[in-house]
């Protein structure tokens, strides 16, 4: 039971002077994966069915490498913030939290695996 | 948590079935939402039949028929009977419109016939506005300016004033807010689209001196960007407006000003 004027209730907590940066964070990297996707599947067009060797040597050359350490993790970036808009929607109180923290920190963890594993292949 | 079903004192039953009116050949099947607060009953469905020789064209003409002729306890918001004041904003055959000028011989089969989704219903076919209203008051929609008043009148182009168009004919029936996936989910903090509407309305009109700080106000990850551009609010609007567009000019606005 609340006592709140109907336009108390509707003002809240006024504006959080925040949400631009996302949203154009989010079209900028639409924009640079609709780049990065066909280049990464140009550069691992040639080793699919490779053997392993094939595969390192092919990702020991800069050009696949950095395609491939780019495309994933701004993929996974991109996921990430899709994923808060989507629980942002969907789902409120500790759990917004919960969850946007843990896909965060998921995605940032895959990403830099991701980018280790290329490394290695690549130094 | 998103909430999928629904509570058990809002399931919906099969309500009276009220008897075909004597001697008419030219008959309609009408199934209308009925709850009254008055009681501790779960909403239902009624089923009136309309003599369609003896009713107008519109389905608000069959409403006000059936409340004259056949059941005066069906209750309903109607004021112009000509698409302005938008009280007769319904779900007529699973779409938000307002109920004066949409046409009988727009629906197929039975007329079915429910309040907008997604709002307390106050009885039968009205849907509480109250926060609705509150959230259209929120955004200011008057002229805020800071430059005194001329002796006049404040001055417009003509260009300036096509900028106008599109967004001042809204009528706030509501049709379109409630029609928006994202106000179901977070209408009590998604402005929703006919607020934003309006909210552009007064951002674009080259008089206003607040703009500035309009925007400032919306800048917010549920006032604003819970609009994805889901388009219901265009495809339902009675008046043919596109408020997804004007959110959308809102959205490159705040990015304009801020990169």
């Amino acid at each position: 039971m609340s006592y709140m004027t109907d336009r108390k209730r509707a003002d809240r907590w006024g504006s959080a002077k925040s949400g631009t940066q996302h949203f154009w964070r989010v079209k900028v990297q639409s924009v640079a994966l609709l780049v990065l996707i066909p280049l990464f599947l140009i550069a691992v067009a040639p080793i699919i069915g490779a053997d392993y060797a094939a595969v390192t040597d092919h990702f020991a050359r800069p050009l696949p490498a950095l395609i491939a350490a780019l495309t994933i993790t701004v993929s996974f970036l991109h996921f990430a913030d899709g994923f808060q808009v989507l629980v942002e929607d969907y789902v409120h109180g500790i759990w917004e939290k919960v969850l946007i923290i843990g896909m965060t920190c998921l995605c940032w963890g895959a990403s830099a695996v991701a980018i280790f594993a290329i490394a290695r292949m690549a130094l | 948590m998103v909430q999928l079903t629904l509570p058990k004192n809002s399931q919906m039953r099969t309500g009276k079935t009220w008897p075909k009116p004597e001697g008419a050949t030219n008959v309609r099947k009408f199934q209308i939402y009925r709850w009254s607060p008055d009681d501790d009953e779960n909403p239902r469905v009624d089923t009136y039949f309309v003599d369609m020789d003896t009713c107008g064209p519109m389905i608000l003409d069959a409403l006000i028929k059936i409340k004259n002729e056949i059941d005066p306890t069906l209750t309903f918001r109607r004021s112009c009977r000509e698409g302005i004041c938008g009280s007769c904003a319904m779900n007529i055959d699973g779409i938000n419109t307002l109920a004066c000028i949409y046409g009988m011989d727009e629906v197929k089969g039975d007329v079915k016939i429910y309040p907008l989704p997604h709002m307390p219903v106050v009885k039968d076919l009205i849907p509480d506005l109250t926060h609705f209203y509150a959230q259209h008051a929120s955004i200011h929609p008057y002229l805020e300016t800071s430059t005194p008043a001329p002796a006049k009148e404040w001055r417009q182009s003509i260009e300036d004033r096509e900028k106008l168009d599109g967004l001042y004919e809204c009528v706030m029936c509501a049709c379109c807010s409630t029609a928006c996936p994202s106000y179901w989910w977070n209408g009590d903090r998604y402005l929703g689209p006919a607020a934003l509407l309006h909210a552009y309305r007064w951002i674009i009109d080259s008089r206003d001196e607040a703009t500035g700080e309009r925007l400032d106000d919306l800048e917010d990850p549920f006032k604003l960007y819970r609009c994805h551009t889901i388009m219901n609010c265009a495809k339902t609007c009675p008046k043919g407006l596109n408020p997804a567009k004007a959110i959308a000019q809102i959205k490159k606005t705040m990015v304009e000003r801020s990169i």
